[in-house]
């Protein structure tokens, strides 16, 4: 296992370096000076070659860029360009909002989808089938800004259930925070919830087709304990690697929630840096959002690794 | 003479991939009539999509105004219409480059194999492993927000997804005494790839393209959500839905009609590629 859990961390370092790479030079093409961002259009000729100097934007690109790769190896993702402050303490102010959020999303996603999925499965071409088949289609189909907009207006605006802002502010208790999630983490939780529903309908689909499955039936075991101590335990292997998967995609669609539910966190910093064409900022971002994907892969992998002993001998 | 039977070989086999999974047929169905209205715009939109009218402002569904009218007292419908044909063009467009540049890569990747494929794959991966949304937010944030940036960055994020798919198949293939026949036979590498390799994995390339329009659209819709599309006054669906949801509490119907259609589309598209999936399989195929 610790072979194994070597080879999967080296096989990371390469393609997060890449992806700080990429992310680099992207950032280097934008048009627009830095210098001229943070003196505003009417600055002097003189200050803006004495602050392009004090940043190091003077020096060659290759200089530049070990310099930021120097900077990210000690953790330090450098300065905003608009703020006055580290670009970790930003993150760091609001990376527990976004944490949250989709480690809620997920939650609600496999604790519905799993039994969904099953049901689905288990009745399968039966009316119950059909319609989760055709809803998570539907799921699917939705862009997360919609949904949101849609979950704001039937239970904020005309049931009044929930705050139309959730913005837990962080003065509030715990339990008022987590109310203040429910909504937004419905939303986010909707996508994770379709995948979920359709890869453990399939895959559990496949695993009752399997031999030792007809075994377990001629031998005149009940149907349940064929399907929760045969069936289940293999065929939710896969779901495994499908939350891993699309959480990349929850986390970008994580963006969109925040703004519509007006919640602080990444998605709503990286617009603010849009805005202000503050690149430090969303470089920093981008290298944030690159290494939680790449740790979650990693995290994923080991999880599969151990769970399936085949994985591992490979 | 044996051109023409192949076509209507090919035509059949069609029909029958249709046939096995009614899903397709309505995914199918809808998205003509969605491609009629994005072409017949001109004709069936009532209103101008752009003109204002701050007397009619955000009024509500009528007669008149059969969606109701925007914070600038234009007619929701008409922009809908509209935004429909940017929706379309954008997502076929963006797929269409995708799938090409996409195809061709991956093809060669899996034909040469060596440093080349690890190469391309080792990029695939990289950008694989940037949240799709999050690369096209960077990509149109650094070229500016406009239809062709768009479509350039939609394109961009999904070029390693169809560069996956054609490989798999194309290493197959190479290896399959068919394809050793025409190389023995001193054909060239083109020909095999364009005439005995593709076809093979057209079907399996028809069903990704479905479903990433799916997402292009839906991914346009983000950007232009977030402020990075095509920009005002041009009618666009997520533009609107941006647009919209400032008087999303006076006027739910600005933001929430424009939604409906980025649905809808999205929906027969996922719909269509849902069911040709389903009835390309070879393994779902003897069960129905």
């Amino acid at each position: 296992m610790l072979q194994y859990i070597i080879k999967r961390l080296l096989f990371a370092i390469p393609i997060l370096l890449a992806v700080v790479t990429i992310v680099f030079f992207v950032v280097r093409a934008a048009p627009g000076d830095p210098a001229q961002v943070i003196l505003g259009d009417s600055a002097s000729q003189e200050s803006l070659t004495a602050l392009r100097a004090e940043l190091g934007l003077d020096r060659p690109m290759i200089v530049q860029y070990a310099n930021f790769l120097f900077s990210i190896v000690r953790g330090n993702l450098g300065y905003s360009l608009i703020r006055n402050q580290s670009i970790n303490s930003i993150v760091a102010e609001v990376l527990p909002f976004t944490i949250e959020l989709t480690v809620a999303g997920v939650l609600v996603g496999v604790i519905i989808g799993i039994p969904l999925g099953v049901l689905s499965a288990v009745f399968r071409n039966s009316t119950a089938d059909y319609v989760t088949r055709v809803g998570s289609l539907l799921g699917l189909s939705f862009p997360a800004f919609y949904s949101g907009i849609l979950l704001l207006l039937a239970f904020a605006v005309y049931l009044h259930w929930f705050p139309v802002i959730s913005d837990p502010g962080g003065t509030g208790s715990f339990g008022e925070r987590m109310y203040m999630l429910v909504l937004p983490a419905m939303n986010l939780g909707l996508l994770m919830m379709v995948y979920v529903t359709r890869s453990s309908r399939s895959s559990l689909l496949e695993t009752l087709g399997e031999d030792y499955i007809r075994t377990a039936k001629a031998k005149g075991l009940p149907g349940y304990i064929i399907l929760y101590k045969h069936a289940l335990k293999n065929a939710l292997i896969p779901v495994i690697t499908i939350v891993g998967l699309y959480l990349g995609v929850l986390v970008g669609n994580s963006v969109l929630t925040e703004i519509v539910f007006n919640r602080p966190g990444l998605g709503k910093l990286i617009l603010s840096a849009l805005d202000e064409r503050d690149y430090n900022l969303l470089q920093g971002l981008m290298v944030i959002y690159a290494l939680v994907i790449v740790l979650v892969n990693l995290i994923t992998d080991l999880t599969y690794g151990m769970v399936d002993p085949r994985i591992r001998k490979q | 003479m044996k051109k023409i039977d192949h076509f209507r070989y090919l035509a059949g086999e069609t029909l029958l991939v249709f046939n096995r999974n009614k899903t397709s047929w309505v995914g199918l169905v809808l998205l003509v009539i969605i491609l009629l209205v994005a072409v017949l715009a001109p004709v069936i939109a009532p209103y101008n999509p752009v003109e204002q009218n701050i007397i009619q402002r955000l009024q509500p569904p009528s007669s008149q105004f059969w969606l109701g009218t925007d914070y600038y007292g234009r007619d929701v419908l008409s922009r809908i219409v509209w935004g429909s044909r940017i929706s379309f063009v954008i997502g076929v467009a963006s797929v269409g480059i995708a799938m090409f540049f996409g195809t061709i890569l991956g093809a060669l990747a899996g034909y040469k194999g060596g440093m080349f494929d690890s190469f391309l794959m080792g990029l695939s991966d990289v950008m694989m492993s940037i949240p799709t949304l999050l690369m096209g937010l960077l990509i149109v944030a650094i070229l500016g927000p406009s239809q062709l940036n768009l479509t350039i960055a939609l394109a961009l994020t999904m070029i390693p997804r169809f560069a996956r798919i054609a490989r798999a198949p194309t290493i197959t293939a190479k290896n399959q005494v068919y394809v050793q026949a025409c190389r023995s036979m001193g054909f060239s590498d083109i020909r095999i790839l364009v005439v005995h390799i593709f076809p093979n994995i057209l079907g399996e390339l028809i069903v990704m393209a479905s479903m990433w329009m799916a997402t292009a659209v839906r991914m346009e819709a983000g950007l232009s959500f977030i402020g990075l599309g095509v920009k005002p006054p041009i009618a666009t669906l997520g533009g609107m839905i941006r647009e919209g949801f400032k008087d999303i509490l006076t006027a739910p119907w600005a933001s929430v009609y424009p939604g409906l259609a980025i649905l809808l589309i999205v929906f027969a598209a996922n719909l269509l590629g849902d069911g040709l999936r389903d009835a390309l399989d070879p393994k779902l195929r003897n069960e129905r």
